[in-house]
């Protein structure tokens, strides 16, 4: 064998085996975390069974955590899709001053959601920001933010209330103007990328600008759109920074994620195989959405 | 007809400047709190400008983070520097010198971009405990610069695609091998890809937390975690709180507004397909 068949493998492999070990070793560790007793600060690895799983199937806060999932994954996704989507078309027509709009709708994304957290906790706090605003405007019934423990929609489902939590929506608003830029980005890119020849044929055959979005443009940034997302969904099923810093886990659990509740039991709790579980089942719902995602973007590089 | 594209122009700029200022309010509120004298800093004033700027509370909040600050100085730049070699390398294998199974391999590290961390963070505490990386910088570094491969190595992959394999040819046909055409080609043709890997990496880990929390206590806590612990602690006054962010956002901020274009070709690096 050449040395340049052995030298290429030879530099990779440092990265190779680290990735080997810190990923894939250490989540095959977490999972067998997962199945043992060790919910004390002292390890103890003796074989539990599915019993930290069972528990957290029946556990308020773990059930609670996961609807807050479900609905900040669900309105994140279209909130972040959506503004990007009509920003980068407004952008993209031919507007003075597209850069000077262009970064200021891109600036969050340098931000750290720590920051973010810490300042939208301030403009969505009941008695001021945003509310002092809405008061100067006449109204009388101010909206609670993060501190509103009204489920809306409900009906019982398991141990908890399931429906829309309404605190969530204040993290919701925080996590879009975060986000928006990324989308915003993706977007005009995939707009700059179709060619004026296909709008303008579109438009020789009587179709309105309206039409031409909807039958020509949409539809070419059909994969643009999967891209988005996709990452975001990764990103709002294991958000953790920007929860903590901005509401914590909040009364009766209303803005608690399982990304909180895994520190919490964890570190501060000292339950590591409940906390073990927690994150496995995270992992879990991140690979459903990723590893399709991945192994389709294999497919179109070959 | 024209007198209808000047009203919908007219909209399309409201629609704009409403946006614009909705995302710009929470730094306007940032800034003005921040320079508020204590006594100013009242609930309903909020979005009042100061009647006089003091610089009290960028003082103080200095004062609390100036050690956290820092600590992360000294972790991102070894960090990045660190990470955005290794990506080189790995993306330099990777899209010119495939082997069998390396489109698999390349995946297979791809996967540790999109983990949720604490799926390895309990073994990973356990790990640099044992090697007494605990609680420091240089096991940050560590672990920022192995979790920071797949998406470096992804960014550099991508980069090097449009290196035409013709050079490469060239160059072997002259003799060079894979050090020598790394080294004499690819390397002096990576400048903007290293300028945007840097660039990722840094803001990344500058803004980093739950590994910044989880693996440091008091002493090596880089500054998100200072800042975190600023705002939850409740005797700080608000305008502390908002010093504090922006003196901990600053940096990132104006690497955005100096090289903003490499920013933003990070940021599309970042979804999979480049």
């Amino acid at each position: 064998m050449s040395s340049d068949k052995v030298l290429p493998f030879l530099f990779i492999l440092p990265s190779i085996i680290a990735i080997g070990i810190f990923v894939y070793g250490f989540i095959s560790w977490t999972g067998y975390v997962s199945f043992t007793n060790w919910n004390t600060l002292t390890p103890d690895l003796s074989f539990a069974g599915l019993k930290n799983y069972i528990f957290l199937f029946n556990d308020y806060r773990f059930q609670s955590g996961m609807r807050n999932t479900l609905f900040f994954t669900l309105f994140f996704i279209i909130g972040v899709l959506m503004s990007g989507f009509f920003l980068a078309i407004f952008i993209d027509s031919n507007i003075k001053q597209e850069s000077i709009f262009r970064n200021i709708f891109l600036f969050p994304m340098a931000l750290s959601f720590v920051v973010t957290g810490v300042v939208w906790q301030w403009l969505l706090n009941p008695s001021t920001g945003v509310n002092i605003l809405l008061s100067n405007l006449g109204f009388e019934k101010l909206p609670g933010w993060y501190t509103d423990t009204t489920i809306a929609f409900s009906f019982p489902l398991g141990s908890i209330d399931f429906g829309i939590p309404v605190a969530m929506i204040a993290v919701v608003i925080a996590a879009i103007w975060q986000m928006t830029g990324f989308s915003l980005a993706m977007y005009l890119a995939g707009l700059r990328g179709i060619p004026e020849e296909v709008k303008e044929a579109a438009r020789v055959d009587g179709a309105t600008e309206f039409q031409v979005y909807r039958k020509v443009i949409f539809p070419m940034l059909m994969p643009i759109t999967v891209s988005i997302a996709i990452i975001m969904g990764h990103i709002s099923l294991k958000i953790f920074d920007l929860i903590y810093a901005m509401t914590g886990s909040g009364a009766n659990f209303v803005t608690d994620v399982p990304g909180v509740y895994m520190f919490e039991t964890t570190f501060r709790g000292n339950f590591f195989a409940n906390g073990a579980a927690i994150a496995m089942i995270m992992l879990f719902l991140v690979a459903v959405v990723i590893v399709p995602y991945l192994v389709s973007a294999r497919r179109g590089d070959s | 007809m024209i007198v209808r594209k000047k009203v919908s122009r007219i909209f399309l700029y409201a629609i704009l400047v409403v946006m614009a200022l909705f995302f710009l309010m929470p730094i306007y509120v940032m800034i003005i709190t921040s320079i508020k004298p204590l006594d100013e800093v009242s609930l309903d004033r909020m979005w009042e400008l100061p009647s006089t700027v003091s610089f009290e509370a960028y003082r103080y909040a200095f004062e609390r983070l100036y050690p956290n600050f820092l600590n992360t100085l000294y972790l991102v730049i070894p960090a990045t520097i660190l990470s955005a070699l290794f990506g080189s390398l790995n993306g330099y294998v990777l899209s010119k010198w495939k082997f069998k199974g390396s489109d698999w391999i390349f995946t297979a590290i791809l996967f540790g971009m999109f983990i949720p961390y604490q799926s390895i963070l309990i073994p990973l505490i356990q790990f640099l405990q044992s090697i007494g990386l605990y609680n420091s910088i240089p096991g940050l570094i560590l672990v920022h610069v192995v979790y920071g491969l797949p998406i470096t190595t992804l960014i550099f992959r991508n980069f090097y695609a449009n290196i035409p394999y013709d050079l490469i040819e060239v160059a072997k046909i002259d003799g060079a091998g894979f050090v020598g055409i790394y080294k004499h080609i690819i390397f002096p043709l990576s400048i903007s890809g290293f300028v945007v890997v840097c660039i990722w990496q840094f803001t990344n880990i500058w803004n980093e937390f739950l590994f910044a929390v989880s693996i440091t206590s008091t002493g090596s806590q880089p500054i998100m975690v200072a800042l975190q612990n600023l705002s939850g602690s409740q005797i700080v006054q608000w305008n502390v709180q908002m010093a504090g962010a922006l003196l901990a956002a600053l940096p990132t901020l104006l690497i955005y507004i100096l090289v903003g274009k490499y920013f933003v070709r990070g940021l599309l690096a970042g979804s999979v397909k480049g």
